[in-house]
């Protein structure tokens, strides 16, 4: 269904392409459902690039930013005391990403000057954490490093500078894998088109992410009926060990 | 093949937890012990949270104690008086155990706090179990009988005020020390994970003068109370139980359990209790050794 909505989209281009530049993006799944089998997901982003007079404009090139909505979390960095390792300082981040994944047709520095980067968020290096309350700069720089740094090694932030593949400058593609470990909620995909060295044009596009069936049912219960919760995996204990029980005797 | 965990937000493989939970069960079967001081620990590893891995053990817990509790009670091994006081300072300690837990997440300091105690809990535990079953293997052998000990309180005990008769123990003492014992008991539980069993025996014993017919099956009605009490505090609040995860851990545990008991019949009582004493031993060691390397993550993050 959905692949033949944007099929046609594409075939009404050439009447949309009066305007400037544009971008037809659209993702393969708008939702993605965690249950008891969910191993992570692959998400793959495409569309199309609609620019007419695009010949002898340089290069076009796309990121594509997949964003989880952003967090305020504590990071707490440990050391080492007396022989032993225990966590020292902590700071505040106020928006921090459950998921960020940066793709792109070319490393991102490569494309956009920093400044720019930084406004649209391409990149890990220009993610914007917000750290809270007054700290050294160097102490600041520690614990943002750490935290992408350890982000990064669950798969949880990413940036591939060769990730989008573009057609015939009119087509593109991006994949990004989304692991087990991905928090809930709605996320953000968004597209840009960036010709020398500037965004010529950029589209948005949302992905749910939730907890479907019995994932949902048992996070909610757990969330919102915690007495009845509680009792159920107690009577679930006792039950399992009661019946354990009269089965051996048996045998 | 992965399972979800809908709480622990991460997937495993379920053959894996219910094969953890069979082994810990064996254990608690063949020792009667509840086990948790293995699975909170090896749940860890597996990369469960470890606030998760406490609130789902304690679960598993109370699965295993329940067919070894009714068993003892049947022959009428329990002291249901003194098991309601140590229920009661269970209870009790269980509350303010959830009071210190969510401290010490403020702090920052759970995690090592959790392994230092297991650390000292597990060392101590163990090479008391060690030397005990050593000395009893000697004289076993004819090298040297010690004189059986006198069953009495320790005059700590005998210091309290108030004293109660509990009739099925043959005890006259406060009912300040077991509540006491319980209440130290129960806040582990909710901190640790654990029973409580590998502390509360021993206490049992040295410290209150129980006669060995009724510890066992007495501890096992206290522990069966106080896990079911700290599943009911953990999923109230700090929301960490995850009915799967325990699901898992209790198919495995109570099956695990009825083959212990039977296996437990075919070896002398002084040879299993030096095996569980070094597996008691090894699980501190890997544990202290654990608090000394550097550990693979510096950066851990949590939400708030």
């Amino acid at each position: 269904m959905r692949v033949w909505r944007s099929l046609s989209l594409l075939a009404a281009l050439p009447l949309l392409a009066a305007t400037g530049p544009s971008l037809v993006p659209e993702v393969s799944q708008r939702d993605i459902e965690i249950q008891y089998s969910f191993s992570g997901a692959k998400l793959l982003l495409f569309g199309a690039i609609v620019a007419p007079e695009s010949a002898g404009q340089g290069q076009s090139d796309i990121v594509v930013v997949v964003k989880a909505p952003p967090r305020s979390v504590l990071v707490r960095e440990k050391q080492k005391w007396l022989g032993i390792w225990v966590n020292a300082d902590s700071s505040r981040f106020l928006s921090v990403p459950g998921f960020f994944a940066v793709a792109s047709s070319r490393p991102v520095d490569k494309i956009v000057d920093r400044k720019t980067a930084a406004i649209y968020e391409l990149g890990l290096d220009s993610l914007q954490l917000s750290p809270a309350g007054e700290q050294e700069i160097e102490l600041q720089r520690r614990f943002d490093t750490g935290l992408s740094d350890l982000m990064r090694r669950q798969g949880l932030f990413s940036e591939d500078g060769n990730r989008v593949e573009i057609r015939e400058g009119a087509l593109y593609r991006a994949d990004i894998s989304i692991p087990a470990t991905v928090p809930t909620g709605i996320y953000t995909a968004e597209t840009f088109l960036i010709r020398n060295r500037k965004v010529v044009a950029a589209a948005t596009r949302t992905i749910t992410v939730r907890k479907t069936g019995f994932e949902r049912f048992v996070a909610q219960s757990a969330r919102n009926l915690p007495f009845i919760y509680g009792l159920a995996a107690t009577l679930l204990a006792l039950g399992l060990g009661w019946l354990a029980g009269i089965v051996f005797r048996r045998i | 093949m992965t399972i979800y965990l809908p709480i622990a937000e991460l997937a495993v493989n379920p053959l894996l937890i219910v094969l953890l939970g069979a082994m810990v069960g064996l254990l608690s079967g063949m020792f009667g012990v509840g086990g948790g001081f293995l699975t909170t620990p090896l749940l860890i590893f597996f990369g469960v949270p470890p606030s998760i891995a406490a609130a789902s053990s304690a679960t598993q817990v109370t699965g295993a104690s329940v067919s070894g509790m009714l068993g003892h009670w049947r022959r009428g091994g329990v002291d249901t008086q003194m098991g309601t006081i140590l229920i009661v300072g269970g209870l009790f300690g269980a509350l303010a155990g959830a009071g210190v837990f969510r401290l010490l997440q403020l702090w920052g300091q759970a995690d090592t706090v959790i392994d230092v105690l297991y650390v000292i809990l597990l060392s101590t535990i163990g090479t008391m179990m060690a030397r005990d079953a050593l000395a009893s293997m000697r004289a076993r052998k004819g090298a040297a009988v010690a004189p059986p000990r006198r069953r009495s309180h320790h005059p700590l005990v005998a210091a309290l005020p108030l004293r109660w008769r509990f009739y099925k123990s043959g005890l006259y003492i406060s009912p300040l020390a077991p509540g006491i014992l319980g209440f130290i008991t129960g806040m582990l539980t909710v901190i640790l994970g654990v029973g409580g069993g590998f502390v509360m025996v021993p206490a049992m014993i040295y410290l209150l003068g129980m006669p060995s017919r009724v510890v066992v099956g007495t501890s096992l009605l206290q522990i069966l109370f106080v896990t079911a009490g700290a599943t009911m505090i953990h999923a109230m609040t700090t929301h960490a139980v995850d009915i799967v995860l325990a699901g898992l851990l209790l198919i495995g545990g109570v099956t695990g359990a009825q083959f212990g008991a039977k296996l437990a019949n075919r070896f002398p009582p002084d040879i299993l209790r030096l095996i569980l004493a070094t597996i008691v031993l090894l699980v501190a060691i890997r544990l202290a050794f654990g608090l000394g390397w550097q550990p693979d993550e510096i950066y851990t993050v949590e939400l708030g």
